[in-house]
């Protein structure tokens, strides 16, 4: 009887634990206003811009070498 | 000019890896934060970096068997396009380890590694600058290539998994495994990889062709 009510004891005494360790743990932090003022798109605009600049460089690249095979030939 | 299909492939899977991967939502974590997104960008580099490698390695084999210099040409521009993706994993690595790890270089095992295995590739490129006759020049960089792709296992793969790092994933395959990545994020680094891969190919093609031309221009010029 008396070892069943230490369990118990100590199976609350965990449960008050780990209830204490949630509040504790804070939320982790994110961009979250970066995001609410709608300042990311402009990010992605940026990233955007750059990749079109890359890829338009690299298909005219690959025209002019499409050209001089043809003109080697 | 019409753009074959798997370049516009990859095109619109790297469109939708930057904005699907600034965008879309992803699991919060502490000391990584919003910088869990560099998952798209850092990671890709390196499996971009295997699959080139390895075509490389395979194309340095079929040079041995065969005796073509078209698969030296090819060996060894993917040997630089693997380059090119290693030392931007290693760089983007950097940065991403300045603001979570505290310092951009901690000596961790697997920067270290890393570092090792871009310097055997770099003397790769030393020892075919150095070779004159041109069958001997692919026939010895055919040979360490082989070598170079070897030490990529040991480097990259084993020892980082008997060391404690820094690194994520040293306990299982890391970005492969379940548990290191969330469903979400997998939906966006997938296609990141596949996108990045096609873009390697398409930048080594152009390598490829320009030094067939060059070739060409030799053999007319003799």
């Amino acid at each position: 009887m008396l070892y069943k009510g230490k369990l118990l004891l100590i199976a609350l005494f965990y449960s008050f634990l780990i209830q204490v360790q949630a509040q504790v743990a804070k939320p982790v932090e994110m961009a979250d206003t970066m995001r609410s003022n709608g300042k990311i798109y402009v990010v992605v605009a940026v990233i955007l811009t750059l990749f079109a600049g890359l890829i338009i460089y690299l298909v005219s690249l690959d025209k002019k070498i499409s050209r001089l095979e043809k003109g080697a030939d | 000019m019409k753009l074959a299909w798997w370049k516009i492939l990859s095109i619109a899977l790297l469109l939708y890896a930057f904005v699907g991967g600034l965008l879309l939502p992803t699991p919060a974590r502490p000391i990584v934060n919003e910088s869990i997104r560099n998952l798209y960008y850092h990671v890709p580099m390196w499996f971009g970096m295997m699959v080139i490698m390895t075509i490389s390695v395979v194309n340095a084999i079929r040079y041995l068997r065969t005796s073509s210099l078209e698969y030296d040409i090819l060996s060894s521009k993917y040997g630089l396009t693997g380059m090119l993706f290693g030392i931007l994993g290693i760089s983007t690595g950097a940065i991403w380890a300045k603001y979570t790890w505290g310092a951009p270089w901690s000596n961790d095992i697997k920067q270290i590694l890393a570092a090792v295995a871009l310097l055997i590739y770099a003397a790769y490129f030393v020892l075919r600058s150095s070779l004159d006759d041109i069958d001997k020049k692919a026939r010895v960089s055919a040979v360490y290539n082989i070598f170079a792709y070897t030490m990529l296992f040991p480097t990259l793969f084993i020892i980082p998994r008997l060391y404690d790092s820094l690194h994520p994933g040293g306990e299982g395959n890391p970005a492969i495994s379940q548990r290191d990545i969330d469903p979400i994020m997998r939906m966006v680094f997938w296609p990141a990889v596949l996108g990045w891969t096609l873009l390697a190919v398409w930048i080594t093609t152009l390598f490829v062709r320009v030094q067939r031309l060059k070739d060409k221009n030799i053999l007319h010029a003799l």
